[in-house]
């Protein structure tokens, strides 16, 4: 079992846990996930590591509610235990000197994106980072990123806080004017992970997303999160996470991350429903 | 003495019917009671060069324990199998009895051969019946440490017997629940998972540590693990899924064999929503492929709810390399069988699929299996509307270990190179067996080669001598 050690919520949505994991932490690196299971009943989910603790022998877990099993997640508390908690699992970022760089993380996303953008600044590039949330309540780690990042760039897609805009808009003014980018990397909802890639192919502008498809194993055994790519079909458990942007072909894989859409609100439905007989009991 | 009067044929074993275990997940047979396995066992002739002993892979004393049956001591029968098989209550259930034991019995000449997984299976669960194992007296500790990689059927055999030789055996499992392809490939119908559960028990009570959710490759590598153990046990089985390689492969609904299977079996989605990980239910389910795992693939369909649940293979029925009575167990329950057929790409709409497109194939010379191969018939396309389509046309050993132990020779397929007289590889102190070695077999081969890895590692860690 693996015990949170932590609480934090983040966000309306989101929520950290620092989670004991002794036998992740010894490898963990950043770019790479774990597989979680709250409960015996609960679904294998795929979470990437958004920060670990050698020395503490922890994992930390940035969670959005999305459906039943992360909202039990998020309901979870400091002294709990998750059943399962396997990994590192993946492969980790490339991170080298490229020079200038840019990191974008959107909602959730800001979290993986945030070790990455660390790590590439302790290589010494130049780390520009655009982080965005629909509004002001569901952003994060604002400060974290200042921290690690040359230049930052914060909004919200209804203007709630900062700048009002998507992240590809100041995107694509850092290609237009910086022409030392030499690499981005894009982590968030699948379609603002497809519309970074729109945005930066113009430009040749080599461009990693970490993808998040739907999962079991994670160790390559059961190909369900299999996405297309020009080189064919890739497992993201043991071919990624992170893949070339301009190879996926997006619209497969969100159609395939839909694929449960129905049983996902009937788990919720349920779900809620018991949590409600509890109270009322 | 008075010649034997010789029951033509073996003493069936009750089961559910057809049209009531479609709805459950409940195992089939029943098993013997016993007085039957008592029958049963008295229809042998106890040869004198007795053929199923050889026919199987682990050389089980099988006239000895059915011998045993017939004169009602089924503790002496049980102990005598596990002298060289530790799992009979799987095997007796898993095995392909037809083309092993049962294959080559003297009976089989005019009449239906001995029982002999059917008398297994029984003296297997005769003793569950009489409560949990005593833990058998262990010598004292060697102070060797072995790790064991995998806790399917050759990694709980390897672990079994180095535990009894006084070694400190580890299993690493990646999976949350131990057994390997007996938890998250083989069906609750087929092998109850309570047995499963019960010889991972037996295995643990015999002080060998378990260590659940650990990805060896990406967790620890192998040389990681070489500087706190002596010897190491490969048993990761044959974990990657293969695909066609063919147009509309990845829409929503098409799912691997071991995806389906995984979902259904380990993560039990046939009870979603009280378990949470969901799986596709379809009132037309196709499953690509003749072989166990096909079989498993669409009788679980119809367990879910399938009306029609349709195998698709590209040979023809004496081809398939399925188990005589899964073949005969899915026939009882209605699947469909289309045969000589090959699909060539599937079609949807809104990213779901909806229709397989096939080509009728005629059998021509054999190919390099010794099976007659299918040719395709040109411009024969047709159509299958499906909700669900299922992949069971194979797998090979995951690439993971491999990758990240460069001095491990894999052959073509991702097939760890073992010496079959030891099952070493070709790291030091590193063996291997099962699955992972041969590419993907059964059950029973996968125990064999691990009795033979057992020996060799124990053999290493007395002398150090690779």
């Amino acid at each position: 079992m693996y015990k949170i050690l932590k609480k934090q919520v983040l966000s309306d949505l989101v929520t950290l846990m620092e989670v004991s994991a002794p036998q992740v932490t010894r490898k963990a690196q950043a770019g790479q996930f774990v597989i979680v299971r709250a409960y015996e009943e609960s679904e294998r989910i795929p979470l990437t590591i958004a920060d670990f603790d050698r020395a503490a022998e922890s994992v930390t877990l940035v969670i959005q509610q999305v459906g039943k099993s992360t909202m039990q997640m998020c309901q979870m508390n400091a002294g709990d235990e998750f059943a399962t908690v396997a990994g590192p699992l993946g492969h980790p970022t490339e991170i080298e000197n490229y020079g200038t760089v840019v990191c974008v993380g959107g909602g959730v996303g800001i979290a993986p994106v945030y070790p990455i953008a660390r790590a590439l600044k302790e290589a010494g590039n130049h780390v520009i980072s655009i982080i965005g949330a629909r509004n002001q309540s569901l952003l994060f780690w604002e400060d974290k990123m200042r921290a690690v990042s040359d230049e930052l760039i914060v909004c919200t897609d209804d203007g709630s806080y900062k700048r009002k805009a998507l992240v590809t808009e100041p995107l694509k003014e850092f290609l237009e004017t910086r022409k030392e980018i030499r690499h981005i990397w894009a982590i968030g909802p699948a379609i603002m992970m497809k519309f970074v890639a729109t945005t930066t192919k113009p430009y040749d502008a080599p461009t990693t997303v970490s993808l998040n498809t739907i999962m079991i194993d994670g160790t390559g055994m059961c190909g369900g999160c299999r996405v297309l790519t020009t080189d064919g079909a890739q497992f993201v458990c043991v071919d990624g996470p992170e893949f070339d942007a301009h190879k996926v072909d997006w619209d497969v894989m969100m159609q395939r991350m839909q694929f449960y859409r129905e049983e996902e609100k009937l788990a919720v439905e349920q779900w809620k429903h018991q949590c409600q007989l509890a109270m009322v009991g | 003495m008075a010649k034997k009067t010789i029951i033509p044929k073996k003493t069936p074993m009750s089961e559910q019917s057809a049209e009531e275990r479609i709805h459950n997940y409940n195992e089939v047979p029943f098993g013997y009671t016993e007085e039957q396995a008592i029958g049963e066992a008295k229809r042998c002739l106890e040869c004198a060069k007795p053929l199923c002993m050889a026919g199987c892979p682990v050389n089980i004393n099988i006239p000895g324990f059915i011998k045993l049956v017939a004169e009602g001591d089924f503790r002496g029968a049980v102990n005598l199998i596990k002298e060289t098989n530790a799992l009979p209550a799987i095997t007796g259930r898993v095995c392909p009895q037809e083309t092993q034991c049962e294959g080559v019995c003297a009976l089989c000449k005019k009449f239906e051969p001995v029982g002999v997984g059917r008398l297994e299976r029984f003296v297997a669960d005769w003793e569950a019946a009489q409560g949990a194992l005593p833990v058998p007296p262990l010598p004292p500790a060697t102070g060797k440490k072995v790790a064991v990689v995998g806790s399917g059927p050759a990694g709980l055999t390897v672990a079994a017997d180095l535990a009894r030789l006084g070694h400190h055996v580890t299993i690493f499992e990646a999976l949350h629940e131990a057994g390997g392809v007996l938890v998250y490939g083989i069906p609750e119908f087929r092998l109850p998972k309570a047995i499963v559960k019960r010889e991972v028990e037996y295995v643990c009570s015999l002080g060998v540590k378990l260590v659940k959710d650990f990805v060896v490759g990406n967790a620890a590598t192998l040389d990681e693990l070489m500087e706190e153990f002596d010897a190491i046990f490969l048993g990761t089985g044959a974990g990657l899924p293969w695909f066609l390689g063919i147009p509309g492969e990845n829409l929503g609904g098409v799912y691997s064999a071991n995806e389906y299977l995984t979902r259904s079996n380990l993560m039990k989605a046939y009870r979603f929503p009280e378990y949470d990980t969901p799986i596709a239910r379809g009132q037309r389910v196709i499953t690509i492929g003749g072989g166990n795992v096909a079989m498993d693939s669409a009788r679980t369909a119809l367990r879910l709810g399938a009306k029609e649940s349709i195998i698709v293979y590209r040979r023809s029925r004496d081809e398939m390399p399925a188990r005589a009575e899964e073949i005969h167990h899915a026939e009882q329950e209605g699947i469909i069988f289309n045969l000589l057929t090959t699909p060539v790409a599937f079609h949807g709409t809104n990213g779901r699929v909806g229709e397989v497109e096939c080509l009728r194939n005629e059998l021509g010379e054999p190919d390099a299996s010794g099976r007659r191969r299918p040719v395709p018939i040109k411009d024969s396309n047709f159509r299958i509307a499906t909700d669900i389509v299922v992949i069971a046309v194979g797998q090979s050993p995951s690439p993971l270990i491999p990758k990240t132990t460069p001095d491990l020779k894999v052959a073509k397929g991702g097939v760890v190179t073992v010496d079959e007289k030891t099952m070493k590889t070709s790291k030091k102190g590193v063996f291997a067996g099962g699955d992972v070695a041969t590419g993907g077999a059964t059950v029973i081969l996968a125990m064999g080669q691990a009795k033979i890895a057992s020996k060799a590692i124990d053999e290493y860690l007395k002398t150090g001598v690779w």
